[in-house]
């Protein structure tokens, strides 16, 4: 009943190309832009910044990131947890060794350090395929991460190995470090991530965007219409590796405020990540967004159910949770292998003609 | 003495060599079944260890039956995921079944900590321990003995594997169906009972893998990790191919034995991490398919 495109009339190419064709997605897009920039800030705390907003936002970023690769064209890649690191260790190289140096230009800095490293390790993927490719991108994960225990330089040659993040200002508003407000944190965040997802939205659906999914759909036949595999594929590394980098960066200044490059940026992180575009929807913005969401939310709400609610010692909690999370990704895979996204699109057109059956 | 200490290093490279090949040739075995990049191979290997402590010591089984009762469970295993995972995931796409796998690593993961606890046991059923002394009275050579045993079982497990893909029914069924899921589908080949027996095959090889690492170093999470170990193996040698998974194990295990001594020192160490990927990325190079795979060919 509300949900209808009746009259609706598309009169130029322009608006049959739109992001948003319909005006009730138009309006409640907008909505939402309102209630997350205006509404939310006056509302958020400490705990809700930095247990649920920051990292839904820093992952969704990492996730569109990954998507671009894995979802658009097609390589699947297991070194995002590396990438990650790259993007917080450029930026913490970055901001200490020139302190003046403007946050927004340190973060597309790093974005552009990992966008080197990631096609330098995208290079093998015009020989190698498929899982062999998948394999070949561990050796990035595992050697990047060595090379950040090992070279002190990385670390600034300090005691612990790891790194924190000194307090920067953006516009002169505190936005890292613990005396950074939740809503300056948030705030610049929000707007980071919007800015590259509707880049990213814009960036599939153009020339670049279409070559990716022409070599994802089979990469013989894209090369035989023209497209140039090796440009393309590195491409597609080079960006994906700039959104990781970015989100690794915001990670580690704006969220986490110190890292190691182990335990932040180790194997599982990469994991994560992946699962967060399988569940979300494989070559899909919104499914970035919905899959972090999900692997955000999920793990505190089942803590909370199972600690608080039933009880269970923190152990067996931490043990059923990877349960619940394994059967979780199965049950997906097995109900709806096209992840959120694809059940979003599904509400959307039963929307249609709700209430009315026909 | 310099030409012994190599001696050395090399022969403690095949022997951990094997180890790796032991768990390489779980992947292997999935793979070529059915298509799927089985990332709870080490999983695996971790639970049946797990499983086979827990026996052990819960209900006081003397090592060979509870080796039994393990294999009985990992058959039922196997069972249960046929059943509940991978008969509603047919056709789908290869990263879809890989991504199950993964969520069944997990699950697994939880369900062994749970089930036996998740500190770290200490497995023996008996295998020799310590320095083999012959070779060390004889010749100087310091060699694990439990490695030498490792050797000696994995190549029974390998001939065991061979006769049992080249001469029985179910063995030439399976590689019908690796050649071909439709036309093994259609001289009546049951999908079902193959998935079941290499799933089956698998656990009972990731038995064997999780009692001699176990046997090493104990039984704790880490030893899910020896899949990321085995993952260079398996790009070397070939997804498809099991002599390739031994070559495989082999040349990785004695050039990472060899790098960490030889050449760790100038680098700061700790390169075991990833010089065996880096290895068999330029491997990868030169031959996209691995040393003994299916030649890759591709069509439109």
């Amino acid at each position: 009943m509300f949900y209808r495109e009746v009259g609706q009339l598309k009169t130029s190419y322009q608006s049959d190309q739109a992001v948003f064709t319909i005006a009730q997605d138009r309006w409640s897009f907008l909505v939402l832009l309102i209630v997350a920039f205006g509404v939310v800030p006056f509302f958020i705390n400490d705990y809700f910044a930095n247990a649920v907003l920051l990292p839904f936002l820093i992952y969704a970023l990492a996730a569109i990131g990954l998507n671009i690769l894995t979802g658009y064209c097609g390589q699947l890649s297991l070194g995002t947890g590396a990438f990650l690191g790259v993007g917080a260790y450029a930026a913490y190289k970055m901001t200490t060794a020139f302190p003046e140096l403007n946050f927004i230009i340190v973060l597309f800095v790093s974005g552009a350090v990992t966008a080197a490293v990631g096609m330098f390790f995208g290079l093998p993927s015009l020989r190698i395929k498929g899982f062999y490719l998948a394999v070949a991108t561990l050796a990035a994960q595992f050697f990047i991460v060595w090379l950040f225990y090992k070279v002190p330089w990385f670390f600034n040659y300090n005691a612990t190995g790891q790194i924190s993040m000194p307090p920067r200002e953006v516009f002169g508003i505190l936005i890292t470090g613990p005396k950074a407000q939740p809503w300056a944190t948030y705030l610049f965040t929000l707007s980071v991530v919007l800015v590259f997802a509707v880049f990213a939205k814009n960036l599939v659906r153009c020339r670049s965007g279409r070559a990716w999914m022409a070599i994802r759909d089979m990469d013989i036949a894209a090369e035989i219409i023209g497209i140039r595999p090796l440009q393309t594929k590195l491409l597609a590394f080079g960006i994906s590796s700039f959104y990781v980098g970015v989100a690794g960066a915001l990670m580690f200044a704006v969220w986490l405020g110190a890292a190691e490059a182990g335990e932040t940026f180790g194997i599982d992180q990469s994991f994560l990540v992946l699962f967060m575009i399988i569940i979300g929807g494989l070559g899909s913005i919104m499914g970035s967004f919905l899959g972090a969401g999900f692997m955000v939310l999920m793990p505190i709400l089942l803590k909370q159910s199972m600690v608080d609610g039933l009880g269970l010692a923190a152990v067996t909690a931490k043990h059923m949770e990877f349960i619940i999370m394994g059967v979780l990704i199965v049950f997906f895979l097995i109900v709806e292998p096209h992840g959120l996204a694809r059940l979003w699109q599904i509400v959307k057109e039963k929307l249609r003609l709700w209430p009315f059956p026909h | 003495m310099e030409m012994l200490f190599f001696l050395e290093t090399v022969i403690s490279g095949l022997l951990t060599g094997v180890m790796y090949s032991l768990v390489a040739i779980g992947f292997v075995l999935i793979f070529k079944a059915s298509g799927v990049f089985n990332f709870a191979q080490g999983v695996l290997a971790l639970f049946a260890g797990l499983t086979l402590v827990g026996l052990m010591e819960t209900f006081g089984l003397p090592p060979w039956l509870a080796i039994i009762a393990t294999i009985g469970v990992m058959i039922a295993l196997a069972w249960l995921i046929e059943l509940l995972i991978l008969r509603h995931l047919v056709n789908q796409e290869q990263i879809i079944l890989f991504m199950a796998t993964l969520g069944l690593a997990y699950i697994l993961e939880g369900f062994g900590d749970i089930i036996w606890g998740s500190d770290v046991k200490v497995l023996d059923i008996g295998l020799p321990q310590g320095a083999s002394d012959f070779l060390l009275d004889g010749y100087g050579l310091y060699v694990e003995r439990l490695e030498v045993v490792a050797a000696v079982i994995a190549t029974a497990l390998v001939i065991v594997l061979a006769i049992f893909f080249q001469k029985t029914r179910i063995g030439r069924a399976l590689r019908a169906v690796a050649d071909d899921h439709q036309a093994a589908l259609s001289i009546g080949i049951s999908l079902r009972t193959i998935w079941i027996t290499v799933w089956s095959v698998a656990g009972i090889v990731a038995l064997v893998a999780g009692v001699m690492w176990g046997s090493k170093s104990g039984i704790q999470f880490s030893l899910s990790l020896i899949a990321l170990k085995a993952l260079p193996v398996l790009i070397l040698g070939g997804f498809t191919s099991i002599p390739g998974a031994i070559v495989g194990g082999l040349i990785i295990g004695v050039g990472e034995k060899v790098a960490e001594v030889y050449l760790g020192p100038f680098v700061g160490g700790a390169i075991e991490n990833w010089f065996a990927y880096m290895l068999a990325l330029v491997f990868l190079m030169f031959r996209p398919q691995g040393l003994f795979g299916e030649k890759i060919i591709e069509r439109v």
